[in-house]
Order: C-alpha cells, then structure tokens, then sequence
C-alpha cells in the first residue's frame, strides 16, 4: 500500500504519574494468613459461569474442582485451600454494582492439603492439543484483566497457524506493579510458561514486552530468555496505554487488527505475563489457578504491597493485613485507576480478575467538578483508538446514541485517556459505558417488540382457529341434526 | 418610479414562483404511503391499553394527527419512541422522559387456584399453566398489561418491577452539568 | 470515609490541568506583550485596558445571572478575563473608554453568552468584538497613538490620560499617526515605491515592538516568546502557529521575489498588525479551531492565506481579524471531513482487511 507517512506505532496515550515506587521495590509477600472463609464466585471470566458439581458439606481439597467449565468459552473454578462446602448460593459480585452473583463458600480447616495429581515429566512429549486441555482444566483465564479463557487462545493461536506469541508485560496503569515484581522473581517460571504456550501454540517466536520502567524486571527476563532463541525480550516506551494488545500487537509487529477480527487472524497472540506464569504451574506442578499477586495500594493503604492471596478472599481481610484506612479512604478501585471500577464497599471476595485492590484518598481522585467542554481537543490526542471522544460525548448527553455510534462509540476500549486529561472534568468513560448499555438495551427491547408482535399474532391465529374448528364443528352439528331429522322423518313417511 | 417599478418587479417575481410551486406540487407530488398503517405497523399490537386509547390503531390514528406525543406507548420504551419520532419527523426530546419502570407480573403460587383465567385474556401468551394448576408467567414474553391483574379472582397475579441483575445492570448516565436547584435559588 | 457509593467509572485520577488553570497560563503568557504595550503607550492603555476586561467580567456575570445561574464559579474560570485581556490588545492603545465597554458587550454577549456561553461560540469572541467594531466605529479604531512611554515628560499624565479616555483627544495629529501596514498601504494608493517608503522604517524596532500599533500586538519578539511559552507547555500545539506563519511568510516571500517594489517582504509582514498575537494567542482559540492536527494546519494555512489576501489587495490594511472570522467558520466543516482514523479501520470507517501472509 502506497502511503506518504509511516503509520505511527503508538497513538495517543498519556503519561500518568506512576505511584509505583512504593511497592515496586518490596518483594510479593507470600505470608498472607489463609482466611477462615472464601467466597468464590463461580463466574470469573469471560463466557458462560462454571456449573458447581459439590454438595453443601462437602470435604474438599485444594486444587479439588468445584465447578466445571460450561460450553466452549467458559473455566473452571477450583478449591483454592482444602476445607468443607458451606453454602452455594447468592453473594456480592466484586462488580460497581455489587449485585449478587452465584458463589461457592469455603470454610476453610487451616490444613492446605492438596489434591495429588500427576504431572508429565516432560510435557514438551505431549501432545500440542495436551497442552491447551491441560491449560483449559487448571481454569487458567488471561490475568492481565480480560479474563478471556487462555485455552480457547491457545486453541485459536494453534488453529490460525499463529507466528508470534506477544507477552505483555507492560503493566501501563498506575500504581499496579504485581506483574514487575512477577518479572523480578519468577522469571525462569515465566519463561517456561512461554516456552509450554510456544509449544502448544506449535508457534515459532514470542516476544516479551515490558515497558522500559521495570529495568530490573527487563534485565531478569532478559537473563532467563538468553537460552532460548526463540523468545525474544523487549522493552517499549512507557505510555499508557502500552498494554493495550492492539497497541502492542501493531508497536511490536506493526500490524494492525483489523475491527471485528481477532488477533489471532493477522498471527498474532497475546498473553500477559501472569498467565504466563499460571501455565508454568498447570503444566510443571498440575496446580490449577487457585491464586495470584495482587498489588495492595493507594493513598490510603499503610504498608502498600504486592500480596499472594486465594481466590475468594474478602478485600476487607485484604485492607486489614496492608492496614487500610477506611475512614481515609474516598474510593475502592479494583485493577488500576484508569481502567479499574469502583467498590461499594469491602465484602467482596477477590477474583481471578483482580490484579490491584487500591485504596484512594480523595486528594488522589480526579477532581468530579464538572465545567463546559472548551473543545481542548487534548480528548482527541490522546485517544489511542482514534476516535473523538469531545463529539461522542456531546451527542449522548442529548440522547442521540446513533449519532455516537456513527462517530466509533463500538471502538472505545474504555481505557480512560480521555477522563484522564479532560481538563473540565468530563466523566466521559461512563459517558460512553451508558451508552454502549443503552444502545444495547433499546435493541433488546426492539427485539421483545418483534418477539411480542409475532406471540400476539400466533396467538390471534390461534384463537381463530379455535373459532374456525368451533364454528365448523357446530356446522358439522347443525348437519348432523338435520340430517337426523330427515331420516327420521322419511322413516315416519315410510311407516 | 423606482418604488413603482420595484413593487411591480417583485410582485410578478413572486407571483410566478408561487406558480411554479403550485406547479411542482401538483405535478412533483410524493406519494406518501397511508402514515396510521405504518404507525401501526410499529407499535405492538397487543391492545393493552397502557397508552389511554383502547388499542394500538386509534393510538396509531392520534399519532398521525398529532394528538399524541412519540413518547406514548409504555411498552415499547424509548426504542419505539424514536423509531415514531424518525417516521413522523418530530424532534424527540427524551431528556425529559423518564423512563418508565419496568414491571412483570409474577404469580404468587400460595393463593393460584388455577382458574385459567389470567391465561385466556394474556395477549402474548406468557402465563401457562393447566386448569387446577399453579400458572406461571414467562417474564421474557410479559409485557407488563396488567390485563391479568384484573381477571385474577385471588389477586395472586401482581405487578413487581424486572429484577436487575448483573446480566441487565448498566452503567447510568452521567448527572447533567447544571440541576435545576442551582437554578432556582442562585445566589451571587 | 468512601463518599461516592454510587459506581463511578475510570480514570479515578487525573492530571494536573483544569479550565482556569490552562485561561491564567495563557494569560501569564501575553502578559510580557501586555504590559510591554502599557509601559509603551502609558495612561491612557492602561485606563482603557481595565475597562475592558472589568466590563467584559460584568457582562459576563450579567449573563450567567439572566440564565438562573451563579455568576463568582463561571467568572472564576477565567475565560471572560481572558477574552477582555485579548480584545483589550488588540484596540487602538488611546481609544476611548466606550471602545471598550462596546467591544466587551460584543464579545460576551454577541460573541460567547448567545450560542449558550463558555465552548459553544461559533466566532472568537475578542475577534468578532474587534471586526464590529472596527466597522462600526472605522475613525477611533484607526487612531494610532504614537509611542509616549510611561513617565516620560512629554508623555501624558495620569490627569490627562482621564481626559483622553474619557472625554476626547485634543489635538489628535500631533500625537497619533499611521501604522506600518496603514502607512504601506496609503503610500501604495499614491504610487510610491516600496523602497522610497521604507526609507526610515527599522526592521529592529518593529520587532521589539517600540512602533504605533494595537495595545498589546507591536512586540513581535515578546509575543513570540510568549507563544512558545504555551507550546513548551502543551497547552497549545504547534501547528496552527506554524501553518499560519509559514504560510504568510511563504507568500510574501514569493510576491516580493517577484515584485519588490509593490510587495512587502516577509519579515515586514511577520512584524508587523496583528500576525503575531493572532497566530499564537487569537487563531489557537481550542474552542473556534479544529480538533485534528492535520485540520489545525488546514485552518492556520487558511488563516495565513486570507491575511496576506487582504493586506495585500485588500481594502483595509490588516486583514487578521477578518481572516479569523472566515477561517471559525469554516472549523465544523474541516472537523468534518479532516478526522482522525480509527484504529482498525481506513479512513471511510470501513474495518481493514486481513493482510494476506
């Protein structure tokens, strides 16, 4: 293709202040004290919610499996600690909402006995498709926060004769900082996690990315990549948002994926480094994801860290071990202060999804004094998707949502670049999140509409049927009777 | 002169375009297919009388006529009333439209003696059940009628609003920039 | 405490930038030229300089009170201050005090307030402001005073400056006199030359800024550095300063390559009327200019040429003001057809294709 200028490799972003240096350099604290109960619920990815196959009173172990994947794009969810089933039922989701979601709860014995399970001594003998079975079975989903089932990806990734693994380490929102510490000390794990993902894949090269502000964590996975030549370790600019794939995907390859395509169709697949890491455990030790390193932090938060702590552990029993002040506290966040949404509060269990719980004062909130748009355009220079977000947002505020879907409100990745820099404090993500949800709310009631139309006409035929059978059955009656008449009458002629 | 000249000028000029005009509109003229068919066509059609008119052909009658704004017809919700507003051409302000609350009818299965009767006036079929059974009511075909509320002899049917789930949760829209409050007692 | 139950979505923290915050950075940025323009033209620019930003903010308070609303949060973020300061500029140094209250009422109200206040104005407001009043009242907003420095003896005194501003100017011919691009363009009707024109015209003076002109727009090195200022500090960006100059620059320099006699040179024009203070503080208005880089150039090429046009063969020796208008409204138009591509998709918004491997 013929063009004047090079696309450039990196669009928009912005560079937030970091807040990183707190937690950054502690190592990931592993003695977190194993919590009494755990509520996991049994939807933590994306696709359909694992189906629980326990009873209420039932002894567990850990790594037992508690539900089982439903469908093709579903996980499974495990027993992150041996203790009894107490209840199945509905609980708070770790959700804005914190609407009720079905929930598996562990009373814990304080034993930790595992499941035994049996690994191959060598997995690089199995079978390709071995791998992503045993990858899908550890109910193993991407950790960076999409949740997408790692599996299916690795399937896609095999099936699209993918010829590049991108790992993503770039870690871009603020103040979390799990996967560096990660990077720091599992490197050799990590790789192996890429070289197990490789082969599964049947994929020749990976690239690791991480952002050139973790220059230890490049320099150890630097270090754990140089016997292998087919993993590659890079480092990018640090700008949010780096860790977006398509970001990444077109920064390390220079492709672009193209709207509605996957990018396993253009060769390439992505994979965060913590998932990484969670296959290398799958694979070397047959231990399914039961936990992960959470980053603990915000103004808020007295000893901020990086924490290891099971699936299922209440954030109130997080805040209490990193000494949380909830009275300072202005806001919950879950995952990083860009992208992440806020709690109500602090009954709700952590997911596989849960990459940081902050803890914000109100000095570290963006101010909520919204003014007038002044048209700065600083919105449409920072949107690393292209879009306009100043024209998007003036035209949901007057309820024309196809005009906003005409401008790419299906485009938005959510990523917040433009609430970020927005200097009349526009909320403009949830802007755009109304409005996606109400766009497809009005198609759904469009589509009751038709559905009722066609339940009132099917009805309506029905009904004259039932007249119409009514009607010649009384004909049908009425004959009869004459007929009979007739009959009897001729016999009274005859006779 | 010149005064007489300009009138005479602008008066023809003005007399011939007139001409035109009448022209092209008897000439030129779109035809435009019956507006109350299409209108109709749109609304649902189960006559449940939620609107005030006794069913969605006189409703379809008072839209075409004007005498009924875009927003009138509860169970199609805004969807439908932008959809009447593109058709008529009317520049629908949903702002101040509040959404009405969404409501199901649910049978409470202590007092259902399984007469029947709410199943035989439903217009989308979403109660089933057999005679001297418990009914049931199909919350995705409910379109919230109440026409099964009246027949119910036990009043085991009632009206309660669609729960919200996580599967229907959706984020809210951003308060507007100035509230009415600030405006009525504005103080320098 | 958690104050915010309901959700709220990302980003939960922002940058260190608001709307006051970015109207006083701009106005720390012309301050130089300001109060450049007040030592140069003394009393008189200073008396008529706070009365118009004074009346600009009580027009503006006037309005947000009609609208129901309280008038101290609008006014503090800046923006009238801001459009008073800049229409005050670009007003003929000695005008009188009615020139300002004029021209404010025109750019709050007429300007700004109408289309429904702050970022809804269709016009730069001080633009607009200085074009109506420019037709309207074409004698005092041509009555160039000459330099008279603050505390000079023959300067006039504060006393004196009253009289000035608010009755009338006595003996106008011995204090006032013509621009650069006003006198060129006389001349030019008289067939003079431009060399025999330029006879006494300094290059460096006009650049320092000691010259006849609007308030606050002689100094050329002092408006630059003030525009610079900005860009250094993101609040604007560089190409419609750039665009706007080059394009000047480019076409002065072809027209007076050609012909050096009837047209003036490129530097003359970069310094001199109103180019400077509008390419970097009037033109790079975010609210009347496009949203895109690449319509940014667009709007400030188109800027620059209507400039040179007017000056050039138009009827009134600056043409700035008059350029800005056309090119404010023209921006819909190039941010319709001059956006961003969407990632993912070409230009159309049709998705990509799938390269073929």
């Amino acid at each position: 293709m013929l063009s004047f200028f090079p696309k450039p490799l990196i669009r928009g972003g912005v560079h937030a202040d970091e807040h990183k240096a707190a937690t950054a350099a502690l190592p990931i604290a592993y003695n977190f004290p194993l919590p009494k109960k755990l509520y996991i619920p049994l939807q933590q990815h994306v696709g359909k919610p694992a189906e629980p196959l326990i009873m209420v009173g039932e002894k567990v172990l850990k790594g037992q499996l508690l539900a089982y994947s439903q469908g093709l794009i579903s996980a499974p969810v495990h027993a992150p600690s041996s203790g009894v089933i107490l209840d199945v039922n509905d609980y708070p989701a770790p959700h804005p909402s914190a609407l009720p979601i079905r929930t598996i709860v562990l009373e814990t014995d304080g034993k930790d006995e595992w499941l035994e399970t049996q690994v191959a001594a060598d997995p690089f003998q199995l079978n390709p498709e071995e791998i992503s079975l045993r990858v899908g079975a550890a109910g193993i989903v991407g950790l960076g926060g999409a949740t997408f089932p790692t599996a299916v990806k690795l399937n896609m990734g095999r099936e699209n004769h993918v010829d590049t693994l991108i790992i993503n380490g770039s870690e871009c929102e603020p103040y979390l900082c799990c996967d560096d510490r990660l990077m720091q000390e599992r490197a050799g794990e990590i790789i192996d996690g890429v070289r197990l993902m490789l082969y599964g894949m049947e994929t020749e090269h990976a690239v690791v990315a991480i952002e050139d502000n973790k220059p230890e964590a490049y320099l150890a996975m630097r270090a754990a990549a140089e016997p292998y030549a087919s993993i590659k370790v890079i480092q990018i600019p640090t700008r949010y948002p780096m860790g977006w794939d398509r970001q990444l995907i077109r920064y390390v390859t220079g492709k672009e994926v193209p709207v509605g395509c996957r990018s396993s169709e253009i060769g390439v697949t992505i994979h965060n480094v913590g998932t990484a890491h969670a296959v290398h455990k799958a694979i070397r030790h047959g231990h399914p994801l039961l936990s992960r390193v959470v980053t603990v932090a915000g103004g808020a938060v007295k000893r901020p860290m990086n924490v290891e702590v099971p699936f299922g552990t209440l954030i109130s029993e997080l805040f209490d071990f990193c000494e949380v002040s909830l009275d300072e506290t202005a806001r919950i966040v879950m995952g990083g202060p860009m992208m992440g949404d806020s709690l109500p509060h602090t009954a709700l269990p952590t997911v596989k999804a849960t990459s940081g719980i902050l803890a914000l004062t109100q000095s570290e909130l963006k101010n909520t004094d919204e003014q007038p748009c002044i048209r700065c355009a600083s919105c449409v220079s920072v949107c690393p998707a292209g879009l306009r977000p100043l024209d998007m947002a003036n035209n949901i505020r007057i309820n024309q949502l196809d005009a906003a879907v005409d401008l790419g409100l299906k485009d938005c990745i959510s990523c917040g670049c433009c609430s970020y820099i927005c200097p009349s404090n526009i909320p403009l993500v949830q802007y755009f999140k109304y409005a996606s949800g109400e766009v497809i709310a009005r198609q759904q009631a469009q589509h009751k509409s038709e559905q009722t139309k066609r339940l009132i006409d099917a009805r309506n035929a029905r009904m004259e049927r039932i007249a119409q059978q009514q009607r010649e059955e009384e004909e049908a009656r009425l004959a009869a009777k004459a007929e009979r008449e007739r009959l009897k009458a001729e016999q009274e002629a005859l006779a | 002169m010149y005064v007489l000249s300009a009138i005479v000028s602008l008066t023809l000029l003005g007399l011939f375009l007139g001409l035109l005009l009448g022209i092209a509109a008897k000439y030129l003229k779109v035809e435009s297919s019956p507006i109350v068919d299409e209108l109709e066509s749109l609304l649902p059609g189960s006559q449940c009388g939620q609107c005030g008119f006794p069913g969605c052909r006189p409703a379809a009658e008072a839209l075409a006529e004007g005498n009924a704004p875009a927003t009138i017809c509860p169970p199609g919700g805004s969807a439908l009333a932008e959809q009447i507003a593109a058709l008529l051409g009317l520049d629908l302000d949903l702002s101040d439209v509040k959404e009405p609350e969404l409501l199901v009818a649910r049978v409470s299965e202590d007092t259902c003696t399984g007469c029947t009767r709410c199943f035989k006036v439903c217009p989308t079929d979403a109660i089933v059940g057999a005679p001297k059974q418990i009914h049931a009511v199909v919350a995705d075909a409910c379109i919230a009628c109440k026409k099964c509320v009246d027949v119910c002899p036990t009043e085991c049917l009632q009206m309660h609003p669609v729960e919200v789930t996580l599967r229907n949760w959706r984020w809210a829209k951003p308060v507007a920039l100035f509230k009415e409050s600030e405006a009525s007692n504005a103080v320098c | 405490m958690i104050a915010h139950m309901k959700p709220s979505s990302g980003a939960h923290v922002g940058a260190n930038t608001s709307v006051s915050r970015i109207m006083w950075q701009v106005m720390l940025a012309i301050s130089p030229a300001t109060v450049f323009g007040l030592l140069c033209f003394g009393w008189p620019a200073l008396n008529l300089f706070v009365i118009t930003v004074l009346s600009a903010v009580v027009f503006e308070a006037f309005c947000v009170r009609l609208k129901g609303r309280v008038a101290k949060p609008v006014i503090m973020d800046g923006s009238a201050v801001l459009t008073g300061w800049l229409l005050a500029m670009t007003l003929p140094p000695w005008a009188p005090w009615w020139i300002g209250v004029v021209g404010s009422g025109l750019a709050i109200i007429l300007g700004k307030q109408v289309y429904g206040g702050l970022g809804q104005n269709l016009f730069n407001p001080a633009m607009l402001a200085r074009v109506a009043l420019l037709i309207s009242f074409p004698i005092e907003m041509t009555t160039w005073a000459n330099v008279s420095p603050l505390f000079f003896s023959h300067s006039p005194g504060l006393i004196e400056s009253w009289h000035i501003t608010f009755s009338e100017l006595k003996n106008i011919d011995a204090s006032t006199g013509a621009t650069t691009l006003g006198f060129i363009k006389t001349e030019f009707s008289q067939n003079r030359l431009l060399t025999d024109i330029l006879k006494d015209y300094s290059g460096f003076r006009n650049f320092i800024g000691g010259t006849r002109g609007s308030l606050g727009e002689t100094s050329t090195l002092l408006l630059g550095l003030g525009g610079v200022w900005l860009i250094r500090q993101n609040v604007i960006q560089w190409h419609i300063p750039v665009s706007l100059l080059l394009t000047v620059a480019l076409l002065a320099g072809v027209f007076h390559g050609m012909d050096s006699e009837h047209y003036a040179g490129p530097l003359l024009h970069l310094n001199s009327g109103a180019l400077m203070c509008v390419a970097f503080f009037i033109a790079t208005d975010y609210v009347t200019s496009p949203n895109t880089p690449a319509g940014q150039l667009v709007f400030g090429a188109g800027c620059g040429l209507l400039i040179f046009v007017i000056r050039t063969w138009g009827a009134y020796p600056e043409g700035a003001g008059f350029a800005v208008l056309l090119m404010n409204s023209a921006t819909p138009l190039i941010d319709h057809y001059i956006k961003p591509r969407i990632y993912g998709r070409d230009r159309k918004g049709k998705p990509l294709e799938i390269p073929k491997s």
